[in-house]
């Protein structure tokens, strides 16, 4: 009888077949989510009205991969949330299957492989390496070693006009009370490895846009991780005479989404000069402002966006003077929900709510330019649904295409680590695999054998 | 040439009260494989990751060749870490997943080509270097990735756990060929393992650590045979060897009922009490009224031999409640059974002694 390690118990999860390896599963329980290369099986599973994403791996990685990501949760890193652990799993001949560990599907998250499959800009390519890098310093400010950075072990969704990164992959990840320099540049370089060999492999499939460079991409990632960092940690030293620089420097950090939430300031006996260090600075800096004011859940950028409307709203119902709660009840009341309502319940599949405000809030804008007057927030929605968002793929749960611009398919859709289908060859010899089935062939024993030991060594001095 | 040495080389987290690596003395041979081997927390992790330049050296140094690479940033050591990344690019052959980090470092196609068929023919994979790894075994993916590690031909591979994460099967046949990869490549390796066959069955040498503090560095063999301390002498063996603690009395050391004889220049080294330690494969079914006296609990028979546990015999309960187990390997049908009472003599040549106090072996 298999046994569920979970937080959350879903009653949906028992009747799975667990008795049944995971690359085996009926095609009826399964998703085909675009999603990036894996060593392990990975299936989409659809549980109940959730789907969920199911890795199949042996124990100790499975616990291991849960708790850190339960802990990422905690710390309000973007990570996937995992929901449970299946282990004592048995197959039909009571043989033990690998345990699944099982994480909550991203609601309306790209892997990187269906963004290119439709082409990308440099741009677009440029807001990925951003996203992903943002989420490296996030990562790195809790003391999390990530250990394997790659887009495969990336979820992006869309965040306003650009991206955010969430990690789907723990495996080898580890906390740390606090990263050293050495531990940082460790992650940046497996970083930049694995992501040239990602857009080596998209160029191998025809995938990245001929224009597009797999090494002019990757040296971005070096400097725009050195400036981030830089800015959150780096320490500042002025003059006595330049204190407006303390009021600067935490400026700069929320524009770039932070709040400083211990900044060490140390002063010269004589106060000549001054040394400030931010030593503890939380990302969500405009997201929480968000969720304070509105109680909505938005990506960082999305929430910037809104907040923007906010004031403007406030300014443009001259109610500066009117506390911003209150103001912000009213916006909610009378400019987001009635965009959000506004959506057609068939379209709600294809961005999320704050996206699509954000999407209107552009489409007015383009539209009162064009029109050279300003457009009513209702005139814009009708036509940005007409317009544009019918015309969008759906991206809740978007479906993999499974195939490329030139119609190649996958060999198995539901694991796109499998390649694609091309004409059947037959195995070339492998003398490891010969060796290794041939009758005389000794294997390393799995038991302490001291008296095979004992001979080889004799074997081995005779031998000198 | 390239040895690793580590001299005095000390790791201490903030906040610790003591260090994750004390003091590290080591010396590792051009070519030769050595396994650390320890529990959880020995430090034997933190000590290939001060090598790898992942954990800061507070004392002491690190040394690759006649390179000082202490304060060397993890990219200009010359290492490589094998195993790191093996997801396998299903776009990409076999050829450009092996090669495709010298693509990055500019290394001229010639020479990368050369490299890469180099090290596929090393790990038999020249029938695969044109072919998608779709079709790839798990034995061949993992060659794969060793293979991304040996065309960059670094100084030292440092392979940290690298079986931990696969099954049984392909444990076993990953571990013999790592072994044989690694003898016939002879690249200095840095293997951690918390697993002690794989430590013995792989290594040339293997340092045993314990909380921070390296115990022993020798060959598996010594270490079995001569182990230096009463860590090493327990943690190394399955099953364990015994170990026997009794009060030093005139010509040995009493175990129940029976003196252990030692030989009066040992027991000088000894204090009031001393451990006596025998592998089970050292004790034999004694036919007289001399040996260890113990009461059998368990008999266990594979085929030609058997293991026969009990605990010494004439405890209290209380005493019996917290008596190690003791374990004897015997032929099989000893004649014994649950519940008897039997002794144990033990191969005196090959017996240790053990100071209680110093945990030092003294015989």
């Amino acid at each position: 009888m298999p046994r569920f390690l979970s937080a959350q118990p879903d009653s949906n999860l028992l009747p799975l077949p667990w008795d049944v390896p995971l690359a085996d599963w009926p095609p009826d329980l399964l998703v085909a989510l675009p999603r990036g290369i894996s060593r392990h099986v990975v299936r989409f599973i659809r549980v109940g009205q959730s789907v969920y994403a199911a890795k199949e791996v042996i124990e100790e990685v499975a616990l291991h991969e849960y708790r850190l990501l339960q802990d990422l949760h905690r710390l309000d890193t973007p990570a996937v949330e995992p929901l449970a652990v299946v282990t004592g799993r048995l197959d039909a001949a009571r043989q033990p299957l690998d345990p699944v560990l099982l994480t909550r599907h991203l609601e309306f998250s790209l892997p990187y492989r269906s963004l290119f499959a439709s082409g990308v800009r440099q741009e677009t390519v440029s807001q990925l390496l951003d996203a992903l890098v943002v989420l490296l310093v996030r990562l790195h400010l809790v003391g999390f070693l990530w250990g394997d950075v790659s887009l495969s072990n990336v979820l992006f969704r869309r965040d306003a006009g650009e991206f955010a990164a969430y990690l789907v992959d723990a495996e080898t990840g580890e906390f740390h009370p606090r990263l050293s320099d050495g531990q940082r540049n460790h992650d940046l370089d497996i970083a930049i490895t694995n992501l040239f060999g990602e857009f080596c492999d998209l160029e191998a499939g025809r995938l990245l846009d001929a224009a597009l460079d797999p090494r002019q991409l990757v040296d971005q990632i070096n400097s725009r991780y050195a400036a981030l960092w830089g800015e959150l940690t780096a320490a500042e030293e002025f003059s006595g005479g330049d204190l407006h620089r303390i009021e600067g420097r935490v400026r700069r950090l929320n524009s770039l989404g932070f709040d400083v939430a211990e900044l060490e300031v140390t002063t010269a006996v004589d106060g000549s000069s001054i040394r400030i260090q931010p030593k503890v600075v939380d990302a969500g800096h405009h997201s929480r402002r968000l969720l304070r004011l509105t109680g909505l859940d938005t990506e960082e950028n999305q929430a910037r966006r809104l907040l923007n409307d906010l004031d403007t709203f406030r300014a443009r119902t001259d109610q500066q003077h009117v506390d911003e709660a209150i103001v912000a009840h009213q916006w909610l009341r009378e400019c987001f929900e009635p965009v959000v309502r506004a959506i057609p319940p068939e379209l709600t599949g294809k961005r999320d709510p704050a996206q699509i405000f954000h999407e209107v809030l552009d489409y007015r804008w383009f539209a009162s330019q064009r029109a050279d007057r300003e457009v009513p927030l209702g005139d814009a929605v009708q036509g940005y649904i007409q317009d544009v968002l019918r015309g969008l793929p759906d991206e809740a749960m978007s479906e993999d295409l499974g195939e490329t611009p030139d119609e190649r398919r996958l060999v198995n859709p539901f694991d796109p680590s499998q390649g694609f289908v091309d004409e059947a060859e037959e195995a070339p010899f492998d003398p490891w695999e010969a060796e290794a089935v041939a009758p005389d062939t000794e294997l390393l024993p799995d038991v302490l054998d001291i008296d095979a030991l004992r001979r080889r060594e004799a074997e081995r001095r005779a031998s000198d | 040439m390239a040895t690793v040495t580590f001299k005095d080389a000390t790791r201490v987290y903030p906040g610790a009260d003591h260090p994750s690596v004390d003091k590290l003395n080591l010396e590792i041979g051009d070519g030769e494989f050595m396994v650390l081997v320890g529990p959880s927390g020995c430090g034997k992790s933190t000590s290939l990751r001060m090598l790898a330049g992942l954990e800061e050296v507070n004392s002491g140094q690190i040394f690759i060749g006649d390179r000082d690479v202490t304060s060397l940033p993890p990219k200009d050591r010359d290492i490589a870490m094998v195993f790191q990344n093996y997801a396998l690019y299903p776009h990409m052959t076999v050829a450009d997943n092996m090669g495709f980090a010298l693509k990055m470092q500019n290394v001229p196609k010639a020479e990368r080509d050369a490299r890469v068929a180099e090290a596929a023919k090393l790990l038999g994979l020249e029938e695969f270097l044109n072919r998608k790894p779709k079709a790839l075994s798990g034995g061949q993916r993992q060659r794969v990735a060793m293979g991304r590690a040996i065309v960059r031909q670094p100084q030292v591979f440092l392979m940290d756990e690298p079986l931990s994460n696969l099954d049984a099967k392909l444990r076993v046949s990953t571990r013999t060929q790592i072994a044989a990869l690694q003898s016939r490549l002879g690249v200095t390796t840095v293997y951690v393992t918390h697993d002690q066959i794989e430590a013995m069955t792989m290594g040339d040498r293997v340092a045993v650590m314990r909380d921070g503090i390296l115990q022993q560095v020798d060959s598996p063999l010594t270490l079995y045979d001569k182990p230096d301390n009463l860590f090493v002498a327990g943690f190394i063996g399955s099953p364990a060897m015994n170990l026997i603690k009794g009060r030093v009395v005139e010509g040995g050391v009493q175990i129940g009922d029976w003196v252990v004889p030692v030989a009066r220049e040992v027991l000088a080294k000894a204090g009031d009490t001393a451990t006596i330690g025998i592998r089970p494969e050292h004790l034999t079914l004694s036919d007289t009224e001399a040996g260890i006296p113990i009461d059998v609990s368990v008999i266990e028979e594979l085929g030609a031999d058997g293991y026969v546990y009990g605990t010494l015999s004439g405890l209290s309960e209380d005493a019996r409640l917290t008596a190690p187990q003791l374990t004897a390997r015997t032929h099989a049908r000893s004649g014994t059974h649950r519940g008897s009472k039997v002794r144990l003599m033990p191969d005196l040549t090959r017996m240790h002694v053990f100071n209680d106090s110093t945990q030092k072996r003294i015989s």
